[in-house]
């Protein structure tokens, strides 16, 4: 074992432990949600992950978008393959440890090498529609600054990774062609090949310098990629599974009902109850109504905040969005994320215990406004790619507003009032419901 | 044709020691808003036609309390429910149409947890099977050569798969169908959902009942269809909007079906 062989097993070692830690912190935030039961209707659940997660049914409602993610998303599981032999090989000091498997092999790396090469071309497209063809859904408000610099850095990291492994391949298809020592003759390189005679006129030192060094850029990058994801919308390669495994099964229209009014009104109807009886003991603290912070979602809400890859299809279908209105539902996501990264930070720096720092996700983040445009629609939850539901959100943090703070716009207050007094939204009598029967 | 209206109510019925197959759920907007109640009393005219055995709670009906969950009041809303169920149940109802697809999904969906187990059903639903029982014939003559967009509400479309029950209505009347760009899983909303209704819109550079009125006139359509009196509301105020009301009509289906039939 080499000198080279150390550096890359620290190298990848600390790679792991430092993402590791990074999950960790993710997943503690994500618990920081209340608790939602979704361990029912397990098959349906993993027929639903493997249709929309692992089989990218929703992408493809928008062709263009969806084919060029399937390419890069194929060819990124795959070509991961390949890392595998790398690894091995670094620690090792192995070349190509796997070229023992003959015409497999070659299949592979044939494979793995017009699968790059389409990668690097979808990515390519996507930089034109971000920054050349400018499709607005990538160029709203929220887009400013960070969401915008990090679409363009995955997209960037990804083509030279690409083009590493590509010139990797072409440099020691060359160096296997001259019968250089340590390069045995293995894989297929349909299309290196025809990178290779860039390099024809290296010497073979350089040859191998050049080799090893797309290398270590392909590894490296990759390491450093995989601690890139964390910080970045690009999380959602991991999160995508579990997010739509988790996802809300009920028919799209229903929302929950909040278990802690449900007592409370049972209790008013209940004709046996004692208006006089001791309440019963205070279990803990009274649970709010809605939510005002991200500690009032619950970990799917939460989950889903993760999960965003900040593709805008809810914004660009969402009806408030289309006419102008603030409200914009991967906005919802987008915050919700910020702030809860903002509350784990919080913890870790206060020694595990929140510390009260006078925000919270509602007008911190959120406005009234946002709050108040939404139609429940769920055009947004229909367009979602990975079933994400930003109408929960929205409805938890009007529930807050309502409920804890009452506060409204004057004519919802004047519809509660109707419907409290009359049965109906509309200052109409009960008694004249039945009026339409004998009106021509 | 006669004008009387059976409209025998829930409380009648079991008086005289009768029960009705299904209970039609009218709704605030049917009840009460006087466009909305052109299309409560189309929707009688065919169950008339057809001999269905239902009835109405009439005065005993009371909101199903969705705007009021839609704005965030879970208090409101709850305490509607359970009063509702209370009626409902005393009443032993197991099955309920309704011409609101509002009332359709908190029925259908928020009231079984509440303890209000029903079958639900859009009036859609309901003519299509009668329809298909050969209860209802639709005749097609009146609406030959029509052009006919049909506009997805929220709730009964996305917010609960119903897409082709009211297509397929639409169909039997020998018109033209056409879809508009953004309809079914696409469709766009109304402006009206989520309790948007009861309260002017928040800032925009448009009304959302403006951008949708617009995509289905850009079909210059006769009519434009649709199965819920709040798009009802919003797609007729559009229409006037764009002053095109001459020219193109707003109808709800059960009032393109009792056209049909020169109820």
């Amino acid at each position: 074992m080499g000198i080279s062989n150390i550096i890359f097993i620290l190298i990848f070692a600390a790679a792991v432990l430092l993402f590791a830690k990074h999950v960790k912190f993710i997943v503690r935030n994500i618990k920081l949600g209340k608790d939602i039961d979704r361990s029912d209707r397990k098959d349906e659940r993993l027929k639903l992950m493997i249709k929309v997660a692992l089989g990218q049914s929703k992408m493809v409602k928008r062709p263009i978008a969806g084919i060029l993610h399937i390419i890069v998303y194929v060819g990124f599981v795959i070509i991961n393959l390949e890392v595998l032999e790398i690894i091995i090989d670094g620690i090792f000091g192995t070349h190509r440890v796997f070229s023992f498997l003959g015409p497999v092999y070659n299949g592979l790396i044939g494979s793995f090498e017009v699968l790059a090469i389409l990668v690097a071309l979808a990515c390519l497209i996507f930089l034109i529609r971000r920054n050349i063809l400018k499709i607005p859904r990538f160029h709203k408000p929220e887009m400013k600054g960070w969401p915008y610099t990090d679409a363009n850095l995955i997209l960037i990291f990804e083509i030279l990774l690409m083009s590493a492994f590509l010139l990797m391949d072409a440099a020691d298809y060359n160096l296997q062609q001259r019968g250089v020592d340590h390069y045995v003759k293995a894989g297929a390189y349909p299309v290196s090949v025809f990178l290779a005679p860039l390099l024809s006129g290296m010497s073979d030192s350089a040859l191998i310098m050049f080799e090893r060094g797309m290398w270590w850029f392909h590894i490296v990058g990759i390491l450093g990629f995989l601690n890139y994801l964390p910080y970045s919308k690009h999380f959602h390669i991991i999160l995508a599974f579990p997010n739509v495994y988790y996802s809300k099964l009920d028919p799209k229209g229903k929302l929950d009902n909040l278990e802690s009014v449900k007592k409370e009104v049972e209790l008013m109807m209940d004709p046996n109850a004692d208006p006089f009886a001791a309440p019963a003991e205070p279990q803990g603290e009274p649970e709010r109504f809605g939510a005002k912070d991200v500690f009032d979602l619950n970990w799917v809400q939460l989950m889903n905040a993760y999960s965003c890859t900040e593709c805008g299809r809810c914004t660009s279908a969402c009806p408030a969005n289309i006419t102008g209105k603030k409200l914009s539902p991967r906005k919802i996501m987008m915050d919700t994320r910020d702030r809860l990264e903002e509350v784990g930070k919080n913890i870790d720096s206060n020694g595990g215990e929140f510390k009260d720092d006078g925000k919270s996700l509602l007008r911190d983040y959120i406005s009234e406004e946002e709050v108040l445009a939404c139609t429940t629609c769920n055009a947004c939850t229909e367009e979602c790619p990975v079933n994400i539901d930003p109408v929960s959100i929205i409805i938890d943090l009007r529930r807050y507003l309502i409920m804890e703070e009452s506060k409204a716009p004057q004519e919802w207050t004047m519809m509660l009032t109707n419907i409290e007094n009359n049965g109906a939204p509309w200052q109409f009598s009960q008694a004249d419901r039945l009026n339409w029967k004998n009106e021509a | 044709m006669t004008d009387v209206l059976k409209v025998p109510t829930m409380a009648e019925m079991m008086a005289a020691g009768d029960k009705p197959e299904v209970l039609f759920w009218v709704g605030c907007a049917g009840s009460f808003d006087d466009r909305a109640k052109k299309i409560t009393r189309a929707f009688v005219k065919i169950l008339n036609a057809t001999g269905v055995k239902f009835a109405v709670l009439g005065t005993e009906e009371s909101c199903t309390g969705d705007p009021a969950k839609r704005a965030g009041n879970e208090f409101t809303f709850q305490m509607q429910a359970m009063g509702n169920i209370q009626v409902l149940n005393a009443y032993e109802v197991k099955k309920i149409v309704t011409t609101c697809p509002h009332c359709f999904n908190t029925l259908k969906n928020e009231y079984p947890e509440l303890g209000g187990n029903y079958e639900v059903l859009h009036h859609s639903q309901f003519l299509q099977q009668l329809i298909d029982q050969g209860k209802l014939a639709v005749q097609g003559g009146a609406f030959k050569g029509k052009k006919i967009t049909f506009h997805d509400p929220c709730y009964l479309g996305r917010g609960n798969d119903v897409y082709e029950a009211p297509r397929d209505l639409i169909e039997k009347l020998d018109g033209e169908l056409v879809e508009m760009k953004r309809c079914k899983t696409n469709g766009l909303c109304c402006g009206a959902g989520g309790a948007q209704m009861f309260k002017e819109a928040e800032k925009g550079n448009k009304e959302i009942n403006e951008e949708r009125t617009e995509e289905a006139l850009t079909l210059t359509p006769d009519i434009i269809a649709t199965g819920c009196p709040f798009c009802m509301t919003m797609i007729t105020d559009g229409v006037k909007l764009k002053e095109k009301q001459d020219k193109v009509n707003v109808f709800d289906l059960a009032e393109l079906i009792a056209q049909a039939n020169d109820l």
